[in-house]
């Protein structure tokens, strides 16, 4: 099943990307420093893989991103395009874990999606955005990384609290068979 | 929602290509303006880009608002880069030219100057490219022409899908938005930080759950009309490779391979003008 490539995958990988596009422009400020917002699009995207798996989670980071940006703001940051897709596999990796379309989602798996959510915004953005951004643009070092930084707070934030929200949500009205267990085969 | 950059039918040649051959040239031409930080090849790609531009008979009125935005955006960029590390330009130069004297640790250099340059000059480049790649590419032509050159109709379809539901999903956000701005929940910047979550919350919920039942809704349809049942399929707004596209790509490569070895000639991806 994690593997699968069907019709749901598909129009999920479409209709996940659109809600990503289209979330781009929604931000919430954080007020008291300028230039710094909440993306909600990170919280979409950290639900969208844990329920798709690593696949969707992957295309819609990339597609996503690249279209966003180039959609909104005429250019693509190709440095930060590709650690939303590296953070879109990580937490589809655990999919499966997650059980969150069998109805699965209790505390135990909302612990281990934060600590999967954390660690996988810790590699994005303060491992690989700004390793690509010295690598690509050459830009200095401790202006990518404290970028970086910024953005894994944030991040971790938004997909931690609205992430969490939303997939236990959805478990809760999505599942119904976590009543059913398997045979042995 | 004016403020996105969206696809416009003209007949100019370029509108002519095929959507794939576009995205060809867009991907090189990113990654050589990515790589490369040698001033000339830059210049000469801003140039070309204009002129391409240009040609594409995309008015300013399409684009106008994006194009500020990015100013505004690079400029802070600029400063940003500045204030984090006003010695970038001598480190990767390695000389030294104070013109002026901030304050403190601050002082503007001649290599500083000609580094965030050129970081502009990379920016500008690939703007034009994207500006010209997403106005004019028809985005259910793209679709076609992507499985016409071998990627899987799955990976075409998703894409067309994508661009296909931009526009409902931001309807529905604006109408679940106005929906709940009419029962008092608060979206202004007086409202908490943690309100602001909260209502964040309130219009994301019905448009993710929504979202996700048009997931099932749109795959059922698919699957009743047999999608996915053969490998190969047929595509109402295909456009085979014509001379024109065939010129396109051989002049992008060309020009990609020159300008990394015009890049490279001295061994490093600068171009330094103060040895």
């Amino acid at each position: 099943m994690k593997n699968k490539f069907g019709i749901k995958e598909v129009v999920a990988i479409g209709i996940g990307t659109a809600l990503f596009v289209a979330l781009t422009e929604v931000q919430i400020p954080l007020g008291f420093i300028p230039n710094t917002a909440l993306q909600p699009r990170a919280a979409l995207l950290a639900f969208l893989a844990a329920v798709f798996g690593p696949i969707v989670g992957g295309v819609v980071g990339l597609l996503g991103h690249a279209l966003g940006d180039a959609l909104f703001y005429g250019s693509i940051w190709w440095s930060w395009v590709f650690p939303e897709a590296v953070f879109g596999i990580i937490v589809g990796l655990f999919a499966k874990k997650f059980a969150i379309k069998d109805g699965g989602f209790d505390k135990k798996n909302i612990v281990l999606f934060n600590v999967v959510q954390v660690i996988a915004n810790a590699i994005a953005w303060i491992v690989v955005a700004p390793v690509l951004d010295i690598v690509i643009y050459a830009e200095p070092a401790n202006k990518v990384f404290a970028q970086g930084a910024w953005a894994f707070l944030g991040n971790i934030i938004i997909a931690g609290i609205l992430g969490s929200l939303i997939a236990v949500g959805y478990s809760k009205i999505g599942g119904k068979s976590s009543s059913l267990s398997k045979e042995d085969e | 929602m004016s403020r996105v950059l969206s696809y416009e039918e003209k007949d100019t040649w370029i509108h002519r290509l095929s959507g794939v051959t576009k995205l060809i040239f867009f991907l090189l031409w990113s990654i050589t303006s990515m790589i490369s930080y040698d001033t000339r090849v830059l210049l000469v790609m801003l140039l070309l880009s204009l002129i391409i531009f240009a040609m594409s008979k995309t008015k300013w009125k399409q684009v106008g608002t994006v194009f500020k935005f990015i100013m505004l955006f690079l400029c802070i960029n600029l400063i940003a880069i500045f204030f984090f590390s006003p010695r970038q330009g001598c480190k990767i130069y390695g000389t030294e030219t104070p013109l002026w004297h901030l304050f403190g640790n601050y002082t503007l250099t001649k290599e500083q100057l000609f580094y965030e340059f050129n970081v502009m000059l990379k920016y500008l480049t690939v703007i034009p490219a994207v500006f010209m790649f997403i106005v004019t590419t028809n985005p259910s032509e793209f679709a076609a022409s992507m499985n016409k050159v071998g990627i899987h109709y799955n990976i075409g379809y998703a894409v067309a899908i994508a661009l296909r539901y931009i526009p409902d999903v931001q309807d529905d956000f604006s109408k679940i938005k106005h929906a709940q701005e009419a029962r008092g929940i608060e979206m202004s910047k007086k409202a908490f930080f943690t309100n602001r979550i909260k209502s964040m919350a309130a219009i994301i919920f019905p448009l993710i759950f929504s979202s996700m039942e048009r997931i099932d809704v749109v795959s059922n349809a698919m699957e009743l009309r047999g999608f996915g049942k053969y490998k190969k399929r047929t595509w109402y707004s295909a456009k085979p490779f014509k001379r024109n596209d065939y010129l396109t790509l051989v002049v992008t490569i060309a020009f990609t391979i020159t300008a990394f070895l015009i890049t490279f000639s001295d061994g490093s991806r600068f171009y330094n003008p103060f040895l």
